[in-house]
């Protein structure tokens, strides 16, 4: 109870970063599945489409993450790709895209 | 030129009725002709927060059906002349509002109104949706609260895919209202601070209103904010937004609650 209380007062319990953090991971991943147009989707989309005509890919297990700084924003791009790939199993329109 | 504006978050219980009751009587409190439309068909509320439940006698879905024209409908605040409600239905469901009746009716009040409020229910469904339709700009409530932060982004989603003016390739105006919002809280980083919603919903601020118990004083006695005391710190924020609605630029503040002693040695501040 009292360490509850020690830690109410101190900033080691700010709660809002990671609330922050969350929503933004969340937000990134919903807005794709939602087939909003907005950069994140579009990125996503294309990189599956270039990435998909070499590699088999689970679209699921593509994560486009954009962080917005103050002067310079990243772009994180996590792809899975799974260790028994077959190139023959990529989708034929998306093989021939491009 | 008459306005439509959606009040609309997602999520309930974030203050969209509280929002359109006052930011409805403080743009009619600067001259404006304000029509507050409840669109909560079944679970009405903004006639309560505005103090005339005991005057309704046609409602929305009846103008909608054609059963009452719109002025037996309309019914005009005791407190500001230019100021009128247009209640929804207790009685029905919202299946009874069409596409085509509700954009005719709307079509009616841009006529007669320079300020048409939408009051959205809750929820993304056909009440929200229509709520939405017709809008030429918005208001996000959003509290500084994870759940309500994630609603207001799908709004936002909508906002930009589901309205007329999405449809016809242009845009609805959208703004984000900051609801029961508390400054020290935030800045103890307990609360997500303003700065960090923006950024997350990319949708420029109309205003921040803080959490205060005037709130529920006003609507325990079916008073708009805005009129019952309009030097508490929730009135002062709404009047503020109100302003920036009608294109004034006003400082961004979070207006904070004045003591009494305070109050009478700083004198009283121009709203």
């Amino acid at each position: 109870m009292s360490l509850k209380l020690l830690r109410l007062f101190g900033s080691r319990n700010a709660t809002a970063p990671v609330a922050r953090e969350r929503l933004q991971i969340l937000l990134a991943h919903e807005r794709g599945l939602l087939g909003q147009s907005d950069l994140l989707l579009t990125l996503r989309e294309e990189i599956l489409a270039v990435v998909s005509k070499h590699v088999a890919l689970d679209p699921d297990k593509v994560i486009v993450k954009l962080d917005r700084g103050k002067t310079v924003s990243t772009l994180e791009v996590d792809i899975e790709v799974p260790n028994n790939f077959d190139k023959s199993k990529a989708p034929v329109e998306q093989r021939m895209a491009g | 030129m008459a306005k439509v504006l959606v009040v609309t978050s997602g999520k309930g219980g974030v203050g969209k009725t509280t929002s359109t009751a006052a930011l409805g009587a403080a743009l009619a409190q600067i001259g404006q002709t304000v029509v507050v439309v409840d669109f909560d068909v079944g679970l009405r509320n903004l006639d309560l927060v505005m103090g005339a439940e005991r005057r309704v006698v046609f409602d929305l879905i009846n103008v909608v059906q054609g059963v009452a024209k719109l002025p037996q409908a309309l019914i005009r605040d005791k407190r500001l002349e230019n100021l009128w409600l247009l209640p929804a239905s207790q009685t029905r469901d919202k299946d009874a509002l069409t596409d085509e009746g509700v954009g005719r009716v709307i079509a009616e009040l841009k006529t007669r109104f320079d300020w048409i409020l939408c009051d959205s229910p809750a929820g993304i469904e056909r009440g929200a949706t229509l709520a939405m339709r017709y809008a030429d700009e918005a208001i996000i409530v959003t509290n500084p609260e994870v759940s309500s932060v994630r609603d207001s982004d799908r709004i936002i989603g909508m906002l930009d895919s589901k309205t007329v003016r999405a449809e016809r390739g242009e845009r609805v105006e959208k703004h984000v209202l900051i609801t029961r919002y508390d400054p020290a809280r935030a800045a103890r980083g307990e609360m997500l601070n303003i700065d960090d919603i923006l950024e997350i919903l990319a949708t420029p601020l109309l205003g921040i209103i803080p959490e205060s118990q005037d709130v529920l004083k006003a609507s325990n006695v079916g008073t708009p904010v805005t009129l019952n005391n309009a030097e508490s710190a929730p009135a002062r924020a709404y009047i503020d937004a109100s302003r920036r609605l009608m294109g004034e630029e006003v400082a961004m503040t979070v207006p904070v609650e004045r003591k009494g002693l305070m109050n009478r040695l700083l004198g009283r501040r121009a709203a």
